[in-house]
């Protein structure tokens, strides 16, 4: 049995070799919400030292699994392990105590509050502010992590912010690491410097887990993984052993379609103009835009790619008319200066638009349907007449979205939150689409869907420019990016790269300009210090 | 007469400074209490009850501490127990209080108690002009004084300080850190309760010797406004404090000297004046909020 | 903690209905435990609190005449609620516009004037209200400051205001020095509905706001406007409504409302001005609209049961030397209970996993 000053490395073995006890085991964890079953029955066995994966899809339970591992939610049913004794953490503070660290996806940061005073509040106990800040410079360097103690957190980069939350869970000198999808906020160049301090943190003994959908990254870093689909645990292998093609199968369950690309449509006249756009935001933390230019034809998708937090939201605020711009011909419609116009007045020249988040800014989360649409629908006729509200025309709109987008839902019109994710979304863009608009901007469209829904709402997306609207597409997601854009440029730090055909670039190129690279002077001055 | 009006500053600005520091404490912890005033006028009347039962100023002190420090109890359990909505519940809080101390009041109708000793310091307290002002004041003063030096200590360079902040910006995050969000902001409106009532307390244990229905007038929204007005640091809430108790003072002795203004007038000017410093302060601060992030917001774990 | 919040998967629906009935049933359980504290026997008690004025017209009229004003104000606070900006200066724009609409009395106090006075003096009571109000409204969206607390101080100095003028300048000289204004006359007093009774016109008009107010939040945009700004500030922005705009709107039309209730309270049952013309209406009114949950319809039913307190409390002093402050006791008992009562429909309380474990 290990102890925890057991520093030597277990051998490099699919699974724990028989007789060894794992050092964290879950047996037959379920985890049900309402009618929901998050978590079914899972197994999962973390032998001391491995670098364990977990694969699946958004949606397949692999943050609910953390979670429970960790002790911030609790099991409706199962138990877990560490060293083979029961485990059963009723919160964070136990999970720790016996030496699990998380990194989570969203970071658990105090933005008014210096570094140092973040590590600090990760560290249980009355240890001196003096000796963590001594023991945080030494777990720097040693990790190749570099932190200014000092800093608010508010004026970091993402990528330093992330560094926080992997140093404050070192401090602890965890015998088991567990980072949830730690690349997603990081550009390729970011994410290979992750690699290096993770495969360090390996080499020192220490057991990784990893939660990730890139079959990549899991490749090169990990010798075991758990995959995760609908909840239920599909298969545990060596994913160096296996094809990307193999590990895909498994994740996804099924070959998922390819988006069908209408062939041979028109491109036409800009349908939005974008020139010169810069915009200081309302927010004190947010991203100022600089010099924005751009065009979206139609009949073409055009695709913004970039690492979250370089302006999207910004741009975003800005195409829609939720923030106005000082230069009213910054932004032109359908060849007029709409740069000045409230959303409304957007939306009656044709425009429509799909925010990121779906609860609180697509919709009301406790509204009704066919309130919801009333939302984005109030402007034009049939469905106000004389300030009141003509409720059967919203049901009437509630039921089209419904057959055309085939949007499930429990009842003809229920609540917003009552909505799957993929199926609220659904129903965002049939809102939307149903509107035949002219000009369609939509961010983050399958941002946290499974594969299924993902590519329902992609096809909608190509089927409405080929009907010859102007769509542009905000997105995180390159992959997605190269498979439905006709254009793309990347976002960073504010700026717009120029339009490239999707065709004549490659993820290399866009990664480069993602992190920072090729751009002119200003760009790469501005980049995040190595 | 200079130093009778200093004096008489000084008493005056003591309950706002003692519960408007307790305020910004369960402010900083991400709570917003606006059941102040409830909490303080029950803290007089238990406190007067107390002293008045026997005798003794401490008791009396105490006395207002614990009910202020109950209320504050009620309050936590429904906003943060039951995550109910922090606005209503703190006006739901005064209005109880209120008629709780009329309730306990009637016990006292038209009885008198005597004030507060104040320090006497041979030798020192007899100094010219400083030393009723420095040396002579009672101890409730002093007590106030050694809050708002100890909070900001407290604050910035204790565990227990910045656990409390933590809770305050981001209550999903200390909560993921495997700390007791529930707990640090209980323990932070009871705090508040407590200042609360000893601020309450101090008006007819110190200021004027009966307890009256209605005789916090107002002081606990002024704190409130206190706090704001101080943008959630403690240095700036003593200069605020002070600054209030003296237009209250000031508008008194304005009215005595008959200086042709209506008496209503001036008696409404402190709440005015609070108008006008609100306007100001948040006039300035527009742009960047120094409000802890997470004030007003319930936080319910997800299980 | 033993116990936890946990958020329900959907909201309870048998809750929706229950939780203001439940609410009132714990407030009646307190005050018979409050009342037996007193050493008042608590079913003689209840039932002069509950029972008795509902049994003679005489109070049954007072009811409602009482209901009036508090159904009034708490419907324009529930927009202001429904919109998640919060007016608690109700008493503030009642007494300013009480003050308003008298000045006209005052004004034309003995001489003939035509049918206009009363109408003119209910607008400029709406009126004066709703400017008041928008003080507030205004220091929030140029500057942010806090639209709570300014609301709040704006009540002291309306209160202020209110005494200066029947103690100066508007006082009755035959007044006996008393702090009031001459009665006023005929013209400048509300209509009584039946010659004889407690019954006047405001009553009426009080239930008409309630059906506007209902048919305004349940039927129009503007009413849409109002839940969605509440609900997700950020969606509203997304549907194009100006957050801004609907602050003055709902700000005005509450302070218009409580500006109305109180010159009906001085042209109606009061018939002068004087300090202390409302018994804290603007507040209670607070509670009135939280027991309704915010909808007007629930509102008129939540302004009887808390006029119903009143009545029966004054009833209570009277018969039974139960003190006047239980009143405000009870109130904040149950503003406590409705919000506790609706926060289960949101959340169950659940015992931690570690005390189960233990159980």
């Amino acid at each position: 049995m290990n102890t925890p000053s057991d520093q030597s490395r277990p051998p490099d073995a699919a699974a724990a070799p028989p007789g060894e006890v794992p050092l964290l085991q879950g047996i037959g964890l379920t985890k049900r919400y309402g009618g929901f079953v998050a978590n079914d029955a899972i197994d999962i066995a973390i032998a001391p030292g491995q670098a364990h994966a977990l694969l699946g899809e958004n949606g397949a339970g692999k943050s609910t699994l953390v979670k429970i591992l960790n002790g911030l939610i609790q099991p409706d049913d199962g138990e877990m392990r560490w060293r083979g004794e029961a485990f059963t953490p009723n919160g964070p503070a136990a999970a720790h105590a016996r030496g699990i660290g998380l990194v989570s996806q969203h970071f658990a940061l105090f933005d008014n509050l210096t570094v140092a005073e973040n590590v600090a509040l990760g560290q249980i106990g009355g240890e001196s502010l003096k000796t963590l800040s001594a023991r945080l410079a030494q777990i720097s360097e040693r990790y190749g992590l570099p932190l200014d103690p000092k800093r608010e957190v508010w004026r970091l980069s993402v990528g330093e912010r992330q560094r926080i939350e992997i140093v404050r869970a070192l401090m602890q000198e965890p015998h088991c690491l567990m980072l949830d999808e730690p690349t997603a906020v990081l550009t390729p160049a970011e994410a290979e410097r992750l690699f290096e301090v993770l495969q360090r943190l390996h080499a020192d003994g220490r057991a990784l887990l990893y939660i990730s959908h890139k079959l990549e990254e899991v490749k090169q870093l990990c010798d075991t993984a758990t995959i995760l689909r609908a909840g239920r645990v599909v298969a545990t292998c060596d994913p160096r052993t296996e094809t990307a093609a193999s590990l895909a199968r498994l994740m996804v369950g099924a070959d998922v379609a390819a988006p069908k690309p209408q062939p041979g449509h028109a491109i036409g006249a800009p349908r939005l103009s974008v020139s010169d756009l810069s915009l200081t935001p309302d927010d004190p933390h947010g991203t100022t835009l600089r010099r924005i230019t751009c065009d979206v034809r139609a009949g073409e998708i055009v695709g913004i790619a970039g690492v979250a937090g370089n302006g999207q939201d910004e741009l975003f605020a800005a195409l829609s008319g939720e923030q106005l711009v000082d230069d009213a011909r910054s932004i032109s419609i359908d060849g007029r200066p709409a740069g000045a116009f409230s959303i409304t007045a957007r939306r009656k020249l044709g425009a429509a638009f799909v925010p990121e988040q779906r609860l609180g800014h697509a919709t009301v989360p406790g509204m009704r349907l066919s309130d919801n649409a009333l939302l984005t629908s109030h402007a034009e006729g049939g469905v106000v007449r004389h300030g009141f509200v003509d409720r059967a025309a919203l049901l009437d709109l509630v039921d089209r979205v419904t057959a055309a987008f085939d949007v499930r839902k429990p009842g003809r019109d229920p609540e917003a939150a009552r909505l799957s994710g993929g199926n609220l979304q659904k129903f965002i863009i049939g809102r939307e689409i149903l509107r035949q608009p002219k000009l369609l901007v939509v961010n983050q469209p399958s941002w946290g869907l499974d594969a299924g829904a993902a590519a329902a709402i992609r096809q909608a997306l190509i089927d409405l420019a080929a009907g010859g609207a102007a769509v542009l597409v905000i997105s995180q997601d390159l992959d997605e990016l190269l498979e439905i854009a006709d254009r793309v440029a990347v976002m960073f730090h504010g700026r717009l790269s120029p339009l490239v055909a999707a065709r004549e670039t490659s993820r290399e190129q866009l990664g480069l300009l993602m992190g920072g690279s090729g751009w002119p002077q200003q760009g790469a001055r501005d980049a995040v210090p190595a | 007469m200079l130093e009778a009006i200093l004096l008489s500053i000084v008493t005056a600005s003591t309950p706002l400074l003692l519960a408007a520091s307790g305020e910004l404490v369960t402010e900083r912890a991400g709570v917003l209490n606006l059941g102040v005033e409830g909490m303080m006028i029950i803290g007089a009347a238990c406190g007067f009850g107390g002293a008045w039962l026997t005798g003794s100023t401490m008791v009396g002190a105490l006395c207002g501490i614990a009910a202020g420090m109950a209320l504050a109890a009620l309050f936590a359990a429904m906003t943060i127990g039951l995550a109910v909505n922090q606005v209503a519940a703190g006006l739901a809080l005064t209005i109880l209080g209120t008629g709780l101390a009329g309730l306990i009041g009637l016990g006292f109708v038209g009885e008198r108690i005597t004030a507060a000793p104040h320090l006497a310091i041979p030798g020192l307290t007899d100094l010219p002009m400083v030393g009723k002002l420095v040396f002579g004041q009672d101890p409730l003063v002093y007590v106030s004084l050694g809050l708002i030096a100890a909070i900001p200590f407290v604050l910035a360079r204790t565990r227990a300080g910045l656990v409390l902040r933590a809770a305050g910006d981001n209550a999903a995050a200390a909560h993921a850190l495997g700390y007791d969000v529930a707990k640090i902001r209980t323990l932070a409106v009871l705090f508040g309760g407590g200042c609360a009532g000893l601020a309450g307390a101090y008006l007819p244990l110190a200021y004027t010797p009966f307890f009256a229905p209605g005789m916090t007038a107002g002081r606990g929204w002024i704190a409130l406004a206190l706090v704001v007005f101080a943008s959630w640091r403690p240095a700036r809430l003593m200069a605020g404090a002070y600054l209030f108790g003296a237009v209250s003072i000031l508008q008194l002795h304005a009215q005595a000297f008959g200086i042709g203004l209506p008496s209503q007038l001036m008696s409404a000017l402190p709440y005015l004046a609070t108008v006008i410093v609100l306007v100001l302060i948040s006039r300035v601060r527009r742009g960047g909020s120094v409000a802890p992030a997470a004030l007003g917001t319930a936080f319910v774990p997800d299980r | 903690m033993p116990f936890r919040l946990e958020r329900r998967a959907e909201p309870a629906t048998a809750m929706v209905a229950l939780s203001p009935l439940i609410a009132v049933a714990l407030t009646i359980v307190t005050m018979a435990a409050l009342f037996a504290a007193l050493g008042k026997d608590p079913l003689a008690a209840l039932q002069v609190y509950f029972i008795v004025p509902l049994t003679d017209t005489y109070s049954l009229q007072e009811i409602a005449v009482k209901a009036s004003p508090l159904v009034m104000i708490a419907v324009g606070l529930s927009l202001c609620y429904r919109a998640n900006v919060w007016n608690i200066g109700a008493e503030g724009q009642l007494l300013i516009g009480a003050m308003a609409g008298s000045w006209l009395a005052v004004a034309t106090h003995g001489t003939n004037t035509g049918p206009w006075l009363l109408p003119a003096m209910l607008l400029l009571g709406a009126a004066a209200g709703a400017l008041y109000a928008l003080i507030p409204a205004l220091c929030k969206i140029r500057f942010g400051a806090s639209e709570i607390l300014i609301s709040l101080m704006l009540v002291y100095v309306a209160e202020f205001a209110l005494d200066y003028l029947v103690r100066g300048p508007w006082r009755d000289p035959a007044g006996f020095n008393f702090p009031t204004t001459a009665e006023f006359d005929a013209a400048a007093t509300m209509p009584l509905l039946i010659a004889g009774s407690r019954l006047h016109a405001g009553v009426i008009l009080g239930v008409l706001l309630v059906i506007g107010a209902a048919v305004l939040l349940g039927r129009t945009l503007k009413g849409f406007e109002i839940r969605v700004v509440g609900a997700a500030p950020r969606a509203a922005q997304f549907a194009g409504f100006d957050a801004d705009r609907l602050t003055l709107t709902t700000f005005a039309i509450s302070g218009a409302l409580a500006g109305l209730a109180g010159i009906i309270e001085v042209a109606g049952p009061i018939g002068h001005l004087q300090p202390g013309i409302s018994p804290g209406y603007g507040f209670t009114a607070i509670i009135v609209a939280f027991l309704g949950r915010l909808d007007p319809l629930a509102i008129l039913a939540a302004g009887l049961f808390l006029a119903l307190t009143f009545i029966g409390g004054e009833q209570a002093q009277i018969a039974l030397k139960i003190p006047q402050d239980m009143a405000k006791v009870i109130q904040g008992v149950l503003l406590f209970y409705v919000l506790a009562c609706d926060s289960l429909i949101l959340y169950r309380v659940r015992r931690t996993a570690a005390h189960r474990k233990a159980a």
